[in-house]
């Protein structure tokens, strides 16, 4: 068992308020990803949460025990950090064993843990070796294992993967996907790569200036994003926006005048605009279609295109110079400048009042 | 015109001789003094200079005979090795506060330490003194101990400083999460780290400590009087005997220097790599 509860939690350094109040459940098994940009305060909040930072105030629950004030190394968390953090000076299997060591721990106990966990994450050739002497990825491959071998209620991860090449990056999301199912341990994991918040999380919490701007399954981020950032954060590439107005309200919808010029009706319940009301619209790269059947056509001019081989990516520009981007066919390329008409599918257009809240919920198809 | 080659073997051939012009000259002082040690006192103050002598070590039994230098070479070994003990022991934790929490004030607390060596000594000559004589202290060994921990205290505080500011505060952390104790914590993980820096640091200071004179000088006459002192005796007061002057400055340089020479890759290991590399 390990629910984490985190109370109002707020951190100041030096008069800055950095955390402003956060207020979290992690349930036992979870893998929870902290993602924001950078400065959003994630990695604070990941060490408040170990113990490495003091608490401004607030309180931090582990299994209903007040944590808050608890000394790191007896919070029964394990830590990996960016820097994977091994002791230079010590082999992998002395890397690995020195908590328990520290705890006094049974030598045959340590020598069996370390075993164990050597085979789970493909270490025993290396055991006798020192730090300097493994790759970037068996280094972290170490920095798990130290965490493993404690048995802790809780592994945090800080950023575990920023530091390795891309190949690896993708083969050790993989390993951190697996290992999570075979250890049904709970993780808090803490990154900027919202493609690694996407795949490896069943809790994603989007922070920016230190609050939480929105939390909920990565699917549920992604299709119905709280505001204006998470909907520009999640997603590559970026949702397109495209500014207007609320023309007619209705208990069914509401019609949206795009400045780039179009009208569109959009299904969203609960609308609480009024006729008039200034809105952003929303729509990812996925739902531009090329072609001129649709209820809400523009014309549009191609910027430059990225060519990934199964998909292009078309950059565009509105008659007004808004920009939006277009995920079309990979064996499409439009020509530089070239006029383009496109259609939006409004059942999957976001609408955000001026505030950047998002507007009722439009019809979403998955979740 | 030299090919690039040819150039190229020129500028080492160049560089190379100039080198060992430097290093000669700096050399040549040691090995006069070790050649005229080994002369008859006549020899020593022959004109023009002899290089074909007959050498004898008698100027090293009479040093022996008329000074007892086991006795001064055992107080600069205490007094050294007890300072730099001493030192390091101050020094750790007060660089480690440095290094790992540091504040607004601590570069300023920094600069401020290492100012003190700005000062001459001399000018604290007296206030040590009459200290010294009201704790009974005067020609004691630990009066040397105290005052050499203090005067190296800025250099070993910098110097371990440096060394601990290249180890990523991370690794502590890791410590820590692990459940290390502070103690534990510097023992098991922040000095072993380090130890290439601090083996530097302390050679430093036993250098410095093994080389000082002005204090050991006016603070020790005969029962804690360290090597340094056994040269100057022979300096002035019985007169110029310039082949056991030599004699007894290599007898006081030559353990420093062969303990620099076998400490000499620790030691450039130390002053050159980062701790964690």
């Amino acid at each position: 068992m390990a629910d984490l509860k985190i109370h109002n939690l707020k951190k100041g350094f030096d008069g800055n308020e950095i955390i402003k109040g956060i207020d979290l459940d992690i349930r036992d098994r979870e893998f929870v990803v902290f993602v924001g940009p950078s400065g959003c305060g994630k990695s604070t909040l990941l060490r408040l949460i170990a113990g490495l930072e003091e608490v401004s105030s607030g309180r931090i629950e582990l299994d209903g025990r007040d944590i808050t004030d608890v000394s790191p190394a007896k919070r029964d968390l394990a830590m990996v950090f960016q820097t994977y953090a091994l002791y230079p000076h010590m082999t992998v299997r002395k890397n690995m064993s020195f908590a328990l060591d520290l705890a006094g721990a049974d030598k045959q106990e340590v020598a069996r843990k370390i075993e164990a966990a050597a085979r789970t994450l493909e270490l025993e050739p290396l055991l006798e070796r020192k730090p300097r002497q493994l790759s970037g990825g068996q280094r972290q491959r170490v920095a798990i294992g130290r965490a493993i071998v404690r048995n802790p209620k809780v592994f945090l991860f800080d950023e575990p993967l920023s530091n390795l090449d891309a190949a690896l990056r993708v083969q050790m999301r993989l390993e951190l996907s697996r290992l999570h199912q075979e250890l049904q341990a709970t993780m808090i994991y803490v990154t900027h790569d919202q493609v690694e918040a996407m795949t490896l999380a069943d809790k994603v919490v989007v922070l920016n200036g230190g609050r939480i701007e929105q939390v909920g399954s990565p699917m549920k981020l992604y299709h119905q994003p709280a505001n204006l950032f998470v909907a520009g954060f999640l997603g590559t590439p970026k949702m397109g926006f495209l500014k207007g107005r609320a023309s007619r309200v209705e208990a069914s919808g509401c019609e949206v005048e795009l400045d780039a010029g179009c009208r569109l009706f959009l299904p969203v319940s609960g609308a609480t605009l009024k006729t008039g009301d200034p809105v952003t619209l929303g729509i990812r790269p996925e739902h531009l279609n090329r072609g001129s059947e649709g209820n809400c056509q523009l014309t549009v001019k191609a910027d430059v295109s990225e060519r990934l081989g199964s998909d292009t990516y078309c950059h565009v520009v509105t008659g007004n110079g808004e920009q939006l981007t277009m995920r079309i066919r990979g064996d499409f390329t439009p020509r530089y400048g070239e006029s383009l008409s496109l259609t939006l599918e409004a059942a999957h257009c976001h609408l955000f009042d001026s505030n950047g809240v998002a507007v009722g919920q439009s019809l979403q198809l998955a979740a | 015109m030299l090919t690039l080659k040819q150039s190229r073997r020129l500028n080492t051939l160049v560089v190379g001789l100039f080198a060992w012009a430097v290093a000669l000259l700096l050399f040549f002082p040691i090995f006069w003094m070790l050649l005229t040690s080994l002369k008859t006192e006549i020899d020593a103050f022959a004109t023009p200079p002899q290089f074909i002598f007959t050498p004898t070590l008698e100027n090293y039994l009479q040093i022996q005979d008329r000074s007892g230098y086991f006795k001064y070479a055992w107080n600069s070994v205490t007094i050294s090795f007890g300072a730099t003990a001493l030192g390091m022991l101050i020094a750790i934790p007060a660089a480690y506060s440095m290094a790992f929490y540091e504040t607004k004030r601590t570069k300023g607390t920094l600069l401020w330490m290492l100012s003190t060596k700005m000062l001459p000594p001399v000018g604290v000559l007296v206030p040590i003194y009459l200290l010294a004589k009201q704790f009974g202290l005067l020609d004691s060994r630990a009066v040397l101990i105290i005052i050499y921990t203090l005067i190296n205290l800025p250099i070993l505080v910098w110097m371990i400083y440096t060394y601990f500011k290249d180890i990523p505060r991370d690794i502590l952390e890791a410590a820590r999460m692990d459940g290390a104790t502070l103690l534990q914590e510097m023992l098991r993980v922040l000095l072993p780290i380090s130890k290439g820096g601090l083996a530097s640091t302390m050679l430093l200071s036993l250098i410095l400590c093994w080389n000082e004179a002005f204090w050991s000088l006016n603070l020790t006459s005969s029962n804690a009087a360290p090597l340094t002192a056994l040269i100057a005796s022979y300096s002035s007061p019985e007169g110029l005997f310039w082949a056991k002057l030599s004699a007894v400055s290599t007898l006081a340089c030559a353990p420093i220097l062969i303990f620099g020479w076998i400490s000499q890759k620790q030691l450039v290991r130390g002053l050159s790599f980062g701790a964690v590399k």
